[in-house]
């Protein structure tokens, strides 16, 4: 058992630090040295010997980290003093504690590290609210989190003792949970489609160009490079391109595989009796973050154009205290990686509160039930929209090739592209829809990516209603749905002005009320708020 | 026939924002005008024809007197807000129009600003936020004492309600 007194003792993040630093510096560092080691200190300019004493530097700033970093929790506060010159104390209330986020690298976990970040509701836009700890042992991390969310709720009302006798030791999962979800090896056939690969591609053109920069590497002097250079250049156009597009499509798709296994395998979902859903996923780099349930304001199902043609969708959590979900693996309020839909659509029902528990398995659930359209006008906007936006980059193009000697293939390419773009449009209207069922507001929106969100009717906390002078003309507005959870503010897009009022009013009962009219007035309103 | 529809609020703001916004629209204009005529003035090589900066010069000042003269009348029109004992309601925008409402159980914080061109007119404004990034609603142009009620109205009432408004 923890004495308190012995709690509030200062304490220093784990020892082992001191040599995960110095080898995180090196290997940022590791197009500079390479290029050391491939052209020797002889091809002239000091730039890498520059490049080492900035490791150097590093290295020791790193150490010094160390030695000035330290924490402390009390039976009300989390706090993180650190700072060389300027100290400074970082305090979170611990009944503000909404997420606790784990995560190990691969140094890491071959040293037995853990990266603990706590998340607090308030100031998520500014990075004030978040308490990083880099690194304690994986065993003191996991103590932290069981400590920290699973006694929160008690924390203030009981003694810390009676509670700490209640978590169970550090490291060993507590006995009342349940999975929810845990990853299948056949969903690795939506790894293609997930497109992370191309981030790869970014990183693999930066080290190059490091590489070439700094490390002072002649490509052109290298012979494999060389030849497959020759190889290149010996093709007609059309055949380069299509050389260029496979290679590219075949190196996109198996980087993105292989991000996927890395990043989601081992991926579990469970929820705790004490009332946190726990997310563990990742092969090298180990991520396991818990959110509170009570925190918990929705979800929102996304299915990217490639996912969605091979009927796949991703879950993330609309909560507050994480920062919205970017992408397919960022961000910490992920539920469920690319997956088949039927398996995003049941973990949401339940993970969704009132769904699971409320309504029996055959009644609709949010993420499932029927939407309603926006109708024509709202279809007339998209088609404007596109086209309008595709007209100018066309007249700009062909002003280019007019004025400024652009080849004529750009704009022949960007006329023929004009059908894709009324499927853009068409799409985009598809998926303009909105509902109200059992006590959730859903929008759904986009096409690229086509977003779901199911918002719980109690975590609005205002709205906004917003008309362009084309929205007016066309009768309809924008309807925004602020809260404190996710992206802060849910769209309804281009919806009726009179649906947007009528779903605003039965989602919040009585806030609107005293500020609606009936239609017999609207031609004197509008004249008026012109 | 029941398509609803939303009322404007009921007060605007004061009637002296109007000269405030056009002294600071003008203000505005005067930068821009200042800076033509010093390059104007210090165009020594005649790089544009003085014809062509005095034309610049008529454009901009009939665009500025337009500006001030219209802008404040319509804005002013379109200016609206009020608060009841349940929720915040603000009316904005003339191009893009836009209704506010936050209910007054989920406020956080109710700030007033004078800056110092407002306090020359005797003027306020009132931001009310909420715990979402997306729903601070701004009220400008009130006099002091409408505004100074406003916060101290709004901040009772939001400290009557329990909870941490998320």
């Amino acid at each position: 058992m923890i004495d308190p007194v012995v709690e509030t003792v200062w304490r220093r993040l784990s020892p082992r630090m001191l040599v995960v630093h110095p080898f995180q510096e090196v290997v940022r560092a590791a197009p500079a040295l390479l290029g050391l080691l491939v052209a020797g200190s002889s091809s002239g300019g000091k730039g890498h010997l520059w490049s080492v004493a900035g490791v150097g530097l590093m290295v020791v700033l790193g150490m010094l980290r160390w030695f000035t970093t330290t924490y402390r929790i009390t039976p009300e506060h989390v706090q993180v003093r650190r700072g060389l010159l300027t100290r400074k104390v970082l305090t979170v209330p611990r009944d503000r504690v909404r997420t606790v986020d784990v995560t190990s690298h691969v140094l890491h976990r071959v040293l037995g590290l853990a990266r603990v970040e706590v998340g607090t509701g308030t100031s998520e836009r500014r990075h004030e609210g978040r308490l990083k700890l880099d690194a304690l042992t994986a065993a003191e991390a996991a103590r932290l989190r069981v400590e920290l969310l699973h006694r929160s709720p008690a924390a203030s009302t009981t003694a810390s003792t009676t509670a700490v006798t209640v978590t169970p030791p550090a490291g060993s999962t507590p006995a009342a949970e349940t999975e929810l979800a845990r990853m299948r090896p056949e969903w690795v056939r939506f790894g293609p489609f997930t497109m992370s690969g191309l981030v790869t591609v970014g990183v693999v053109a930066g080290f190059v160009s490091r590489l070439v920069s700094e490390g002072n590497v002649d490509l052109g002097r290298v012979g494999p490079v060389r030849e497959t250079w020759r190889w290149f250049s010996a093709m007609s156009l059309p055949l380069e391109i299509a050389t260029v597009v496979l290679v590219l499509v075949v190196f996109v798709s198996v980087a993105s595989t292989l991000g996927y296994v890395l990043a989601f395998g081992n991926f579990r979902l469970t929820r705790h009796a004490e009332g946190t859903l726990h997310v563990t996923r990742g092969l090298l780099t180990t991520r396991a973050t818990t959110i509170e349930e009570r925190r918990l304001r929705g979800v929102e199902v996304g299915e990217p154009l490639l996912l969605r043609a091979v009927r796949g969708a991703r879950l993330a959590a609309v909560t507050t205290g994480l920062r919205a979900a970017q992408g397919a693996q960022r961000g910490g309020s992920m539920l469920l990686p690319p997956a088949p839909r039927e398996r995003a659509v049941s973990v949401a029902r339940l993970v969704l509160p009132r769904v699971s528990s409320g309504t029996p398995e055959a009644a609709a659930s949010p993420v499932t039930a029927g939407l309603t359209a926006h109708g024509p006008a709202a279809l007339r906007r998209r088609f404007t929209r596109a086209y309008g936006v595709h007209a100018l980059v066309l007249a700009a193009l062909l002003a280019a090739w007019q004025w400024a000697g652009l080849p004529s293939w750009t704009w022949l390419t960007a006329a023929a592209l004009l059908p894709l773009t009324a499927l853009l449009a068409a799409d985009r209207y598809r998926s303009l829809g909105h509902a109200l069922t059992s006590g959730y507001l859903v929008t759904r929106w986009g096409s690229i990516v086509r977003r779901r969100v199911v918002l719980e009717c109690d975590g609005v906390i205002g709205w906004n209603i917003e008309r362009s002078f084309f929205q007016r003309r066309a009768r309809l507005a924008t309807l925004t749905a602020t809260t404190a959870a996710g992206k802060q503010g849910y769209q309804v897009r281009d919806v009726d002005l009179a649906e947007a009022l009528r779903l605003a009013a039965a989602s919040t009962p009585g806030l609107l009320d005293p500020f609606i009219v009936e239609a017999r007035t609207m031609s004197t309103l509008s004249a008026n708020s012109m | 026939m029941d398509t609803p529809t939303l009322r404007s609020p009921q007060h605007r703001v004061s009637r002296t924002a109007v000269w405030y916004w056009a002294a600071r629209a003008a203000l505005g204009w005067l930068v821009v005008i200042a800076a033509q005529v010093f390059w104007l003035v210090m165009d020594d090589e005649n790089a544009l024809p003085v014809t062509t900066h005095v034309a610049a010069l008529v454009v901009t000042a009939v665009v500025a007197v337009a500006h001030v003269t219209v802008m404040p009348q319509w804005r002013y029109r379109v200016h609206r807000w009020e608060a009841t004992s349940a929720a915040v309601f603000t009316q904005s925008g003339w191009f893009k129009q836009e209704w506010r409402i936050a209910p007054v159980s989920r406020i956080q914080t109710v700030d007033s600003e004078r800056g110092p061109l407002e306090q020359l007119f005797r003027l306020a404004n009132v931001t009310v936020t909420t715990a979402s990034a997306a729903g601070p609603i701004k009220v400008g142009g009130l006099d002091r004492d409408t505004a100074q009620r406003l916060v101290a109205d709004l901040t009772a009432a939001a400290q009557a309600t329990a909870g941490d408004a998320t």
